[in-house]
């Protein structure tokens, strides 16, 4: 026992003078940097701080133009040539055109919903430009910018708000709720973030394909990034170095919410390096810079290294046709912002100073528009709704027995009852 | 995580628990084997192992294959993974952040992309911080999108039913807080010879499925498991014992019960009863069971999860409604009763054999 008692007593002492010496203090510092720290370098301080989140600088935001539309520096111009320019105005034009007349159309009562996206135009179609074909996106729902870039028709578009036979999502989501497999888009659904995680996942299988050269992008709102799904994805992208794009727009507000209100931090872009996101701030009213950062977080993500690309803009137009903004927001606000700072004035300066475009141009263009959107929404306005059976399909791969017998009691009701269900009209013939 | 370490000593409770007295049930292994399976190759299997088994099937037959969750990288808390890792490489098994909301979601989005994503939650209790994405995501995928888009090949496994002492969040049945959600399928083995079979169907099942795995039966419930690949069909309850004087529906570690109640019961009051394993939850198969009630004219449900609007009500009511002229007696339900699943008063709590066989006295003398 005496023994005993004195070897645990130099055990005790060898402890002690171990941890006091320099060996111990660097054993532990390498330690916290390799597995605590991801190889960030570690270090001790004796000084008390506490990091005053105030007091950390904001990331800076990127851009390519000022407020007018003049190239800062030069270096930084993609140059892109007459017909992607052109394409790219086009596209912006078109959507704004269209959103105005189909916002219209939900005020009339013809379509039941609408979700404009004044002011942001410039986003959707820089970050869309700067992806491949193959890269599969998921949206929240303000981003038809992108889907037009990537061909998805008017047809298409009238045929979903309308939820008529030919909408590739058989008229069972609300107007705005897109998707193509074609074109790979993921069909939008309403619950805000969920797409975040799911995109991450797509992007971890596609890391597993040979020689892969396909990533997800996800786009969400500043508001959706304060559910908990986003959390989830920030933190499993970076531990599963996933190849993704994480493309938040900043648009100021989530419905009546006002930034100030949604988070006390440096924006969304503040989070990014804390999860261990690649992150860049960048004018989102600047097509040109929007381009300019997705081409080069496509390119780092391709290393299997998740970027985050926070989009600096305005919500110029009601969150929805659900909403009247001017409750919450003065109309000198949203003037001022129009009037100083437009994703399609500012690109629109780009392309005149360069020859390629002007005011007649302009005339004929928007004439050209209007009309093909009022043509396809007539026509979208006239397809019959697919039959009532088609309620029943696509809920699992095969309809069960039990569906299927609910199908049949709907049938003979209807068959009954018909008088009382008008609608019927309005419908294809049973398949 | 600390209330989660109680994982880390299920192993030495189990062990408790069979010193301590008898566990609740007795497990019995099959009789019968689904057709085609006689004649194969067997080995000795606990569920932990014939689900370990299934996993390593599936991802030995499809490349795409990945499994992921909480600690399924060393072994998984309860073994299932065991090994995995070291045979199909740290991309294709792997651990996941602390977060089930990621997992169901991070597992949708393999699934949408065309992979066969194998998602893990470490027990149905935390199933709920995912319940978002199972229910407006998952279920919903391919019928929002008109079919161009869908997650089939997600499959979510997840622990499962009573242990002893398992208390509030070790022991939750949450089966039917996702039958009311059209779009999943639902699956509760009996025993390793099923939760291989229907595990290997969940995973190749072209749409989004939960694996609900009887964690007491992880290592209790051995018995001789067919060696190779099969597959046991989706939607398709089994008679597991005949009878002509009552039917009696149950899943999971239940169906033990119901049978060790079903023999008591030609031992006392010398009635027959039919025990019905339903097997899938969602969608069941409601001809199975009204075929049985049409013969026998009796039907008593019994399910761990609490009474009110348990699985067991849905039964009751399309049995009532599908066999109303065959009916004997009230169709009655034995289940846990509407409170939170409690640590010392478990043995009061569990639909036991004696509740069981208590409700089928009565039911054969209405």
């Amino acid at each position: 026992m005496h023994r005993a008692l004195l070897n645990a007593s130099r055990r005790v002492a060898t402890v002690r003078s171990m941890a006091s010496t320099v060996e111990g203090d660097a054993f532990r510092l390498s330690e916290y940097s390799s597995k605590y720290l991801g190889h960030r370098k570690a270090a001790f301080t004796e000084k008390l701080e506490i990091v005053n989140a105030d007091d950390t600088p904001a990331l800076p935001i990127y851009r390519v133009t000022n407020a007018v539309g003049d190239v800062i520096d030069k270096s930084q111009d993609p140059n892109f040539d007459e017909q992607t320019s052109l394409k790219m105005y086009k596209t912006m034009t078109q959507l704004n055109i269209m959103d105005r007349i189909l916002y219209d159309s939900q005020r009339q009562g013809r379509i039941s919903f609408y979700m404009t996206s004044f002011g942001e135009e410039g986003n959707h179609v820089g970050s869309a430009a700067a992806l491949e074909p193959q890269d599969l996106i998921y949206g929240q729902y303000r981003e038809a910018g992108v889907l037009l870039w990537r061909g998805y028709t008017m047809e298409n578009f009238m045929n979903q708000c309308y939820g008529n036979a030919d909408d590739l999502g058989k008229g069972r989501q609300m107007p705005m709720h897109f998707g193509t497999k074609e074109r790979n888009f993921v069909t939008i659904s309403s619950p805000l973030t969920t797409q975040l995680p799911q995109a991450v996942g797509s992007a971890y299988a596609f890391k597993q394909q040979k020689d892969n050269n396909r990533i997800a992008v996800v786009y969400f709102g500043d508001g959706a990034a304060s559910e908990g799904d986003a959390h989830a994805a920030f933190n499993f992208a970076a531990t599963l170095k996933c190849p993704i794009i994480f493309f938040c727009r900043n648009n100021g507000y989530a419905i009546s919410t006002p930034t100030s209100e949604q988070y006390g931090g440096d924006g969304i872009a503040g989070k990014g390096p804390a999860y261990g996101l690649h992150t860049i701030r960048v004018d989102g009213n600047d097509l040109l810079a929007v381009y300019n950062a997705t081409k080069e977080a496509r390119r780092v993500a391709l290393t299997n290294r998740p970027v985050l690309i926070e989009a600096m803009t305005y919500r110029l137009g009601h969150h929805s046709t659900s909403d009247d903004s001017t409750a919450y927001r003065s109309s000198d606000e949203v003037q001022t912002w129009g009037d100083k700072d437009h994703p399609i004035t500012r690109f629109k300066k780009y392309i005149t100073e360069r020859g390629w475009w002007n005011e007649e141009k302009e005339m004929e263009w928007q004439k050209e528009v209007k009309k093909r959107v009022l043509t396809e929404f007539a026509a979208a306005e006239k397809r019959k709704k697919a039959h009532y059976h088609d309620l029943f399909e696509d809920v699992y791969d095969e309809l069960p027995l039990r569906l299927r017998r609910q199908r049949d009691e709907l049938d003979a009701h209807v068959a009954e009852y018909k008088e009382h269900y008008p609608m019927l009209e309005t419908l294809q013939s049973k398949p | 995580m600390s209330s989660r370490a109680v994982s880390l000593f299920s192993k030495c409770g189990s062990r408790i628990s069979q010193t301590r007295g008898k566990a609740h049930f007795t497990f019995q292994p099959s009789t019968t084997l689904p057709a085609g399976l006689e004649n194969l190759e067997k080995t000795k299997m606990n569920l932990m192992q014939s689900v370990n088994e299934a996993m390593r099937i599936a991802m030995e037959t499809d490349d795409s294959a990945v499994l992921f969750g909480e600690d399924v990288a060393f072994g998984g808390v309860f073994r299932c993974s065991l090994d995995l890792q070291k045979k199909f490489g740290k991309d294709r098994v792997f651990n996941t952040p602390l977060c089930e909301q990621g997992i169901a979601g991070f597992g949708i989005g393999v699934a949408a992309a065309g992979a066969t994503a194998i998602a893990e939650i470490q027990f149905g209790d935390y199933i709920f911080p995912a319940y978002d994405q199972l229910v407006n995501e998952a279920a919903k995928f391919r019928y929002r999108s008109g079919n161009q888009f869908d997650c089939g090949k997600l499959t979510v496994r997840t622990t499962w039913g009573a242990v002893g002492h398992g208390a509030l969040y070790h022991s939750q049945s949450p089966e039917a807080n996702f039958t009311h959600t059209p779009g999943l399928k639902l699956v509760v083995p009996r025993g390793p010879v099923q939760a291989k079979g229907l595990l290997l169907s969940c995973i190749r099942d072209p749409n989004p499925c939960i694996f609900f795995e009887p964690k007491i039966l992880y290592r209790l419930a051995s018995e001789d498991v067919p060696t190779g690949d099969y597959t046991i069909p989706l939607g398709q309850a089994e008679t597991v014992r005949s009878g002509k004087d009552l039917t009696l529906v149950a899943w999971g570690t239940q169906v033990h019960v119901a049978l060790e109640a079903a023999q008591l019961a030609k031992e006392k009051l010398n009635a027959d009863v039919e025990v019905i394993d339903l097997q899938t939850i969602q969608p069941w198969d409601e001809d199975h069971v009204v075929e049985s009630v049409q013969k026998t004219g009796r039907l008593i449900v019994t399910h761990e999860a609490p009474i009110s609007s348990g699985f067991g009500a849905e039964i009751a009511s399309t049995v009532q409604k599908r066999c109303f002229l065959n009916l004997e007696s009230p169709i009655d339900r034995v289940a846990g009763f509407d409170t939170p699943f409690p640590h010392v008063h478990e043995p009061f709590y569990l639909p036991t054999v004696h509740r069981v066989f208590d409700a089928i006295k009565k039911s054969v003398n209405y």
